[in-house]
């Protein structure tokens, strides 16, 4: 009866070995080497995995930053600066600093100021909206406002705002990870440059018609008329196809332009509110020299966007 | 029993309501606006210039690739600009405004009412006349005729079909047209066969147009090559694909052209344009056009000039009903929703179908119940819930491998639907952006 006991294990123990020889041959053979740092930079992002890099996940992104052995075109926007100088850290070369972005929607075109022409009941999707006809108002590039951008955020950060049809972002929580940008059909949002305490100057418009049918669709539609583009002393503002653009690199944030738009197409945001006397203008604006020549109607436009 | 496709379809009512109004001529309009594009393919340039004097049937705008068609002036008068104007899509679109000045015509037009029977030209210049007129499929689908005659290299045409199926609901203006023009269509059908250089035309008619297949019948009789084929109730019968299959019994593969089984088909009123083309010289410029709805006062089939708004056709058939809730360019399964009378009839204009608000209005969508109705009406065998769930979560190449691209967008999952998804919207979505990947892949 023992003599059964003792071979059983023997024989077991003999094949157990075997296998373990064979095995570790093997492994030795088919061995494959993964660096280490492609672990520890995955340990150091943030692990959202929304693709705001260019690549698949966050393992992805680690194991293009230790393969290329440079950080020239990598960056995680939701990370930032911080991560990427860990990042950096990890692979022992230098990180290249980027300014924070944050995710803008151009277009201001609330139910008041774009009436509606028609009423869309198709499904609730903003790509198929743009894949029927040109959207429910007069305006052919402007918000179709079925929330794909909202859909497509995975940081909760774009909302739609009920009142005005229009979604808004949370600059708080927007990590300028791109995802919107890429679900809206009609390319109204932006990644700009996230100014100190958030503040922010936009053409708040997409609208390349002529002037007179740019503003017959929409009464605060930028109709090209390069007023802002003269006042501007720092050549951020550019005009191409009857539509104002505000390079948000070059901009100093000194709201000159946004005074002299005859539509209220170029929005302030997070702006102190301007005081008409010219002692109280200077702190409002610190760093940069203020525009002197504040009239009434800035005021109500200020009032306005800032509503909005 | 009546011959038919045999996979999915749906009988939808058929309130074909101006079946029987005789086609009227719509006066002139004062301004026409007539677009270059009012094809598939490359739109047409144009050659005219404001302050240009044009008469009726002149070339205004010169085909500009094999895929394309000639774009000739519907009125004589005056040309006010060259710009864009309305486009039922929503986006403006490039085209010719002209003030109407009376009713001059080309010379070369044979205004004469009789019938012109004797085939004179070849194969090649009938071909060439057609092209010149700039004849498209006057069906919807404005796919230019000339290169629908002309079949790829090592493929050869052995039927013609003619597509008098018309089985869009309330659309009758083809059904009118077999009825006042059987002659005609009948030469139009040999001028066809001729250009095509095939010896056998059937002509096939849905069962609910009795007299027209009796007529053609009669007319038809004398030309035992031309054979009429009464087919059962059934949409989307008149899909070419659909109507292949019905007539013939062929099948085309997935992504092939009915050019493959040996069979082309051209619609009622194209088959009539190219009688007029030939035979009376006269241009593509003017087509018939429904005009019909439950609550409109008089849905009528009226002959209208390309160019002409909408509005002037609601208005000369009673006045935009009260109770409208939908103006439809097209009819009510394929046709879109145009969101501006000022948009002007093209060549692809069939009819234009006034929906009353209760019946406009799409009822809430509910979550599927997988009920595979959707797939048991698919006339292409496809699987439109899971097409529109792919396409939603955008799985491209998912979509691609259900064969999204097969779908004709005939709306028959929509419309049969019981929990009101909007199946069709997202299969259309889907089939843009896989279209465009494969044009893409091919680059």
């Amino acid at each position: 009866m023992s003599t059964i006991i003792i071979y059983t294990i023997l024989t077991l123990s003999i094949i157990g070995v075997l296998s373990a020889i064979i095995l570790y041959f093997v492994a030795q053979k088919f061995k494959v080497y993964e660096d280490p740092r492609i672990d520890l930079v995955e340990a150091a992002l943030p692990g959202a995995n929304c693709g705001g890099c260019g690549y698949a996940g966050c393992r992805a992104f680690a194991d293009a930053c230790v393969g290329k052995g440079e950080l020239a075109d990598l960056f995680c926007p939701v990370g930032g600066n911080e991560t990427m100088s860990g990042v950096a850290g990890i692979l022992g070369i230098e990180a290249i600093k980027k300014d924070p972005r944050v995710a803008v929607v151009r277009c201001n075109g609330t139910c008041e100021h774009r009436p509606k022409t028609n009423i869309f009941d198709g499904a609730m999707s903003c790509a198929v909206a743009a894949s029927l006809y040109a959207g429910d108002t007069g305006c052919q590039y402007g918000c179709l406002g079925c929330g794909d951008c909202v859909t497509a955020c995975d940081f909760d950060a774009i909302h739609m705002n009920p009142v005005t049809g229009l979604p808004e972002v949370d600059d708080e929580k927007c990590v300028a990870c791109g995802a919107c940008v890429k679900a809206c059909p009609k390319t109204l949002i932006e990644l700009r440059k996230k100014g100190p305490k958030d503040r922010k100057i936009f053409v708040s418009c997409r609208n390349m018609d002529k002037g007179g049918v740019a503003r017959k669709s929409c009464s605060v539609a930028c109709i090209g008329c390069s007023k802002c583009e003269k006042e501007c002393k720092y050549d951020a503002i550019t005009i191409a196809n009857n539509l104002a653009y505000i390079d948000s690199d070059k901009c100093k944030l000194c709201r000159k332009c946004v005074s002299v738009c005859p539509t209220n197409a170029i929005i302030e945001l997070n702006f102190p509110p301007r005081k008409i006397t010219v002692s109280d203008e200077t702190t409002a604006a610190p760093a940069k020299p203020v525009a002197k020549t504040t009239e009434q109607p800035t005021a109500e436009a200020k009032a306005e966007s800032s509503e909005n | 029993m009546l011959k038919s496709f045999q996979i999915g379809g749906v009988h939808p009512a058929e309130n074909k309501l101006s079946a029987q109004k005789a086609i009227e001529v719509l006066p002139l309009p004062k301004t026409v606006f007539i677009p270059v594009g009012q094809h598939i393919g490359a739109p047409a340039e144009s050659i005219v210039q404001k302050g240009d004097q044009v008469k009726v049937g002149q070339l205004i705008a010169k085909s500009s690739g094999f895929v394309s068609a000639n774009i000739h002036s519907s009125v004589s008068g005056k040309v006010t600009k060259v710009e864009t104007g309305p486009d039922t899509s929503g986006y403006p679109k490039k085209g010719v405004y002209i003030d109407v000045e009376d009713d001059v015509w080309d010379e070369k037009i044979d205004r004469s009412p009789e019938l012109n029977a004797e085939i004179t030209l070849d194969a090649t210049a009938i071909l060439a006349k057609i092209q010149d007129a700039g004849i498209v499929g006057l069906g919807g689908a404005t796919f230019p005729t000339h290169v629908k005659l002309v079949p790829p290299k090592g493929m050869k045409a052995d039927v013609l079909l003619i597509n008098g199926v018309e089985c869009e609901p309330y659309l009758t203006s083809d059904h009118r047209m077999m009825l006042e023009h059987t002659e005609e269509l009948i030469v139009g059908v040999q001028l066809l066969m001729k250009a095509l250089n095939v010896n056998r035309a059937a002509i096939g008619i849905e069962n609910n147009k009795r007299d027209a297949i009796s007529k053609i019948i009669k007319t038809a009789y004398r030309h035992t090559n031309i054979s009429v084929v009464p087919l059962k109730v059934k949409y989307p019968q008149g899909g070419e694909k659909q109507l292949i299959k019905a007539v013939t019994g062929r099948e085309i593969a997935s992504g092939a052209l009915p050019i493959s089984v040996g069979a082309v088909v051209t619609n009622i009123a194209t088959t009539f344009a190219v009688y007029e083309a030939v035979q009376k010289n006269k241009p593509l410029f003017e087509r018939v056009v429904t005009v019909t709805g439950k609550s409109l006062a008089n849905p009528s089939n009226f002959k209208v000039r390309i160019g002409t708004s909408i509005g002037e056709l609601i208005n000369a058939a009673g006045g935009l009903p009260e109770n409208c809730g939908k103006i439809i360019n097209g009819g009510p399964m394929m046709g879109k929703a145009v969101t501006n009378t000022e948009i002007p009839v093209t060549k692809g204009t069939s009819g234009i179908v006034m929906m009353p608000e209760t019946e406009a209005k799409r009822g809430e969508t509910m979550p599927c119940i997988r009920c595979s109705r959707c797939v048991s009406v698919c006339p292409m065998g496809l699987e439109p819930f899971l097409l529109m769930t792919v396409s939603e979560k955008q799985i491209w190449d998912r979509a691609e491998y259900e064969r999204v691209m097969d779908c004709i967008e005939c709306g028959s999952c929509s419309y049969t639907c019981p929990a009101n998804r909007p199946l069709l919207d997202y299969i259309r979505l889907g089939k843009g952006k896989v279209g465009a990947l494969i044009r893409t892949r091919k680059n």
